[in-house]
């Protein structure tokens, strides 16, 4: 039960990813990467972070995805749908990313550490408040960062994104 | 339960293909969406080992990815709309203005 929904999300994650890379239409690309991040969110859940899937679909799709299809639509995409690909030197490219994937994929499936099943640690209701007492004692300082950093972003893009004066 | 390795595998081709779109599509929106989805195929990682592990730090990780990966769209859709206006394109081998 448990695995066949797995693998049901796993699917359909691959398989929209697929389309944002295939599509030419960047509005259907940005769509397609929506239904994977819902994907990927179901799958959060899955391995027993539910705060992780609401964070998922509160950050991604419901800003930053937002904020794609904002831009998609302020900029003119229609020149550039016609071609889909880098012209030429592709070679060398695909056969690394085929070097990587099978690398990664023989390495994994090699060692037998990945094979069995985490062990179940049910930790009652109290993960998310352990979860953010951590975060707010051990990693503070990184939290803080964090903000400062979006605070220094928002001003980046803004100053970026005006117009220049005169 | 679910293998860790179904995880890693499902963050494995999730990764691939998001490297497939930065290394060979032209349209610079593309690039930047598979960037994203490059990020998110490395949270699915850190939360199935932090899982794996029954530890918090692969669940705290993954939440300051996001929060920097926030930011980070919101620094490349600031120079994208800049771009736009001053140079009118948004393919990737268009923009050399530095020489790359």
């Amino acid at each position: 039960m448990h695995q066949g929904f797995f693998l049901l999300f796993a699917t359909v994650s691959v398989v929209t990813a697929l389309t944002l890379v295939l599509a030419r239409n960047p509005v259907h690309s940005a769509l397609a990467l929506m239904a994977c991040f819902l994907q990927i969110s179901a799958i959060f859940v899955m391995l027993g972070a539910p705060l992780l899937a609401v964070i998922q679909i509160f950050v991604y799709v419901g800003a930053i995805m937002v904020l794609f299809l904002f831009v998609i639509m302020m900029v003119d995409v229609r020149e550039a749908v016609l071609q889909r690909f880098m012209p030429g030197g592709n070679l060398p490219a695909l056969a690394l990313l085929l070097l990587l994937g099978t690398e990664m994929v023989v390495l994994v499936l090699w060692s037998d550490r990945f094979i069995e099943s985490p062990p179940v640690a049910e930790r009652g209701g109290d993960a998310i408040r352990d979860l953010s007492k951590t975060l707010f004692s051990d990693y503070l300082l990184p939290f803080e960062i964090a903000s400062v950093i979006l605070l220094a972003a928002l001003v980046g893009a803004i100053v970026l994104a005006r117009k220049e004066p005169g | 339960m679910v293998p860790l390795s179904w995880s890693i595998l499902l963050g494995v081709a999730l990764f691939v293909i998001g490297a497939g779109g930065v290394l060979l599509r032209r349209n610079i929106l593309i690039v930047l969406m598979s960037l994203e989805l490059l990020l998110n195929s490395v949270n699915i990682n850190f939360i199935a080992f932090g899982q794996y592990y029954d530890d918090f730090r692969g669940q705290i990780f993954a939440i300051f990815v996001i929060a920097i990966t926030a930011a980070e769209v919101a620094v490349a859709l600031g120079i994208l709309v800049a771009l736009v206006r001053n140079k009118s394109t948004l393919k990737v081998d268009d923009v050399t203005i530095m020489k790359g």
